[in-house]
């Protein structure tokens, strides 16, 4: 088993920066799951760690080995890709033993091999068959057999459940995770979903435009998030945003309403005057009939989406969502009054878009 | 394609339209054939008294036989045979060395990228380009200075290198459109370029193989023009053969052992094509088709 430091990766295509010098240190049989819209340079990253492709400067060790200039076999690593590559003439036996091949296992130690991985992940009936012969499922868990047959220890998917339908996703994500826990290797896995991010990770690191703008467990990613980024990439619906300024006294200015923020724990204690951006999740924000004193709203329209509900209210011209029981949403008046538990809420700078 | 399924769907008078026309173009296209074949097996009085589009009056193989073992081409008399062994001994390893060659080109072209690789293949098709006639002087003196003008050797290299631009393309083209994960994959798996080209990649190539394999097969087949200038006297093929037996001008004129030499030329490419016709359509469909 291995860790992994990246230090300082950096990739140009021409004038266009793919990685701005990212640094991740993972530990020894950590579950990292990098997590990024598409281009944001996650898939890119990860080859880098393959060695399938070159990173123009910085250092990557694995097992405090530096690997930098080592072909993607000398690694140490093995790789699960998103279409699967099986290789479509070989059966799955072959598929599973070929790197063995290469590397001039001896017969009876590959063919071991082969019967304890293909037990493993439930696949010994399919050995004889062609890849063409299997279905989305049965090809990922081959494809992810190969990977394991050969592991040392570290294993790379790149988004290896997208091509699967949404009830074999969450089952194999399952799978994928007892996997881990099994077995204990050190797993980089590359999703824009962010809810294998959250179930599956030890650690996730949101990645955008080649940056890793946060690099903690997925539920701190959730209720703690580093940046305005992090915060509305993360979560469904998207948080809410509500942009005012803050002053002096701590209190956060719309117009002429106040926001009280004093139950809210500043970053340094400290809560300098500016622009700012209150964020607040759906399930942390309560209705409560509108009073004095409460921050009033309208309701616009109500979602149902059957163990809950989502209210869609108006605040200041922005809509808000709410999460609430289902009964309570259908007793819902046009005017509503809102309460945020501000000890989950996050305020951001307006400017750079930094956790105050 | 048009697979029953579409025939189906088609109104009537459609599907006869569509059968009339194939018809109608097959026939235009077997005519010239079936005068060939009809006039290969007539006895000479036939062809002397009457035009060529009579049925013969009796059917004869003689013209055949003569055209196989015993007409003259220049000063030796012994048919069309030898020029069927020199044409097998020149196609097949011309053929073998450039699908191979191609494939591995096509493939390192395709999914290895560099930064040259489009230069490159722009270069290869220039080579499409240029008509061979416009390369014949330069090649004899290329081949002279490596000592290998008018020999076996020689034959084999000329239609290997004349055959690779148009190879290389199509294997390219083909390889575009495989998935690079896989080559990725077995480079992960840590199999050399070699090892991945020969292990993965050529054995899901067979339909394209098949492909160029008949389109190579046809063209060097059907070579005349440098069969007769870089075989050499001894290597002749057939069809060279042929031209001499057709123009030989020490005995009268006898149409149906031409005919007859001519189609016996022709014979090994139909039986190609007969043969492989399944692949040849799976693999041109793949081709087309991105699946």
């Amino acid at each position: 088993m291995y860790n992994i430091s990246l230090n300082k990766i950096r990739k140009t295509y021409g004038d266009l920066t793919i990685l701005h010098s990212v640094e991740m240190e993972i530990t020894e049989g950590e579950f990292v799951v990098i997590l990024g819209s598409s281009g944001c340079g996650k898939s890119t990253l990860l080859n880098i760690v393959a060695g399938l492709d070159t990173c123009d400067s910085g250092q990557i060790l694995i097992g405090d080995k530096d690997v930098t200039d080592l072909e993607p076999s000398d690694r140490d690593l093995s790789m699960v890709f998103q279409s699967y590559a099986l290789f479509p003439s070989m059966t799955v036996r072959r598929n599973l033993s070929f790197g063995m091949e290469v590397a001039r296992v001896p017969k009876a130690e590959r063919e071991a091999k082969v019967a304890k991985v293909a037990q493993l992940l439930q696949i010994d009936a399919l050995l004889d068959r062609k890849p063409s012969q299997l279905s989305g499922g049965q090809r990922q868990r081959v494809a992810i057999g190969r990977a394991l047959v050969r592991s040392t220890g570290v294993c790379l998917f790149d988004e290896p459940l997208s091509n699967l339908d949404a009830k074999l996703r969450t089952e194999t994500r399952v799978e994928l995770k007892k996997l881990h826990n099994d077995l204990g290797f050190t797993m980089l896995y590359v999703t824009h979903d962010q809810v294998e991010a959250m179930t599956m990770a030890d650690r996730v690191a949101v990645m955008n435009k080649g940056r890793v703008e946060q690099f903690a467990p997925p539920q701190e990613i959730y209720e703690k998030p580093a940046n305005l980024f992090v915060a509305s990439f993360v979560g469904s619906p998207e948080i809410n945003q509500i942009a005012g300024h803050l002053s002096g006294n701590g209190s956060l200015d719309i117009g002429k309403t106040h926001i009280d923020l004093s139950g809210y724990a500043f970053e340094n204690g400290t809560r300098p005057a500016q622009d700012a951006i209150l964020a607040v999740r759906c399930e942390d924000i309560k209705i409560v009939p509108p009073a004095a004193g409460h921050i009033t709203a309208q309701l616009d329209f109500v979602e149902l989406l059957g163990a809950d509900a989502l209210a869609w209210v108006l605040y200041h011209g922005k809509r808000l969502s709410v999460r609430m029981g289902v009964d309570q949403a259908r007793a819902l008046e046009s005017e509503v009054g809102l309460q945020f538990d501000l000890t989950k809420a996050s305020v951001f700078c307006t400017k750079d878009g930094h956790r105050l | 394609m048009s697979s029953p399924a579409n025939a189906a769907a088609m109104p009537r008078v459609a599907v006869v339209g569509m059968y009339a026309f194939l018809i109608v173009s097959a026939l235009f296209f077997l005519a010239p054939f079936l005068v060939i074949l009809i006039n290969s097996v007539k006895p000479m009085a036939d062809i002397r008294s009457g035009n060529l589009l009579t049925l013969p009056s009796e059917i004869t193989f003689e013209p055949w036989r003569i055209a196989w073992s015993s007409a003259c081409t220049g000063l030796d008399c012994s048919g069309i045979k030898p020029g069927l062994w020199n044409s097998i001994l020149i196609t097949v390893p011309a053929v073998v060395i450039s699908v191979l060659t191609g494939a591995l080109n096509g493939y390192a072209l395709a999914q290895w990228r560099s930064r040259f690789a489009d230069w490159l293949m722009l270069f290869i098709l220039i080579g499409l380009f240029v008509p061979y006639q416009a390369m014949l002087y330069p090649t004899v003196k290329i081949l002279s200075g490596m000592g290998i003008f008018r020999s076996y050797t020689g034959i084999i290299f000329v239609h290997v290198v004349y055959g690779l631009p148009y190879t290389t393309l199509l294997f390219r083209n083909f390889y575009v459109g495989v998935p690079d994960e896989i080559s990725r994959a077995a480079r992960m798996e840590g199999a050399s370029f070699l090892r991945t080209f020969w292990s993965v990649i050529l054995p899901i190539s067979t339909n394209i193989i098949v492909v160029v394999a008949i389109l190579q097969f046809t063209g060097i087949w059907n070579d005349y023009l440098l069969g007769l200038i870089f075989a050499g006297n001894d290597n002749l093929p057939m069809t060279v053969q042929l031209t001499n037996i057709v123009n030989n001008s020490r005995s009268a004129a006898e149409p149906n052992v031409n005919m007859a030499a001519a189609l016996l030329a022709a014979i090994p490419t139909l039986i190609v094509y007969f043969v492989s016709g399944r692949y040849f359509v799976r693999g041109i469909a793949t081709g087309a088709v991105k699946g």
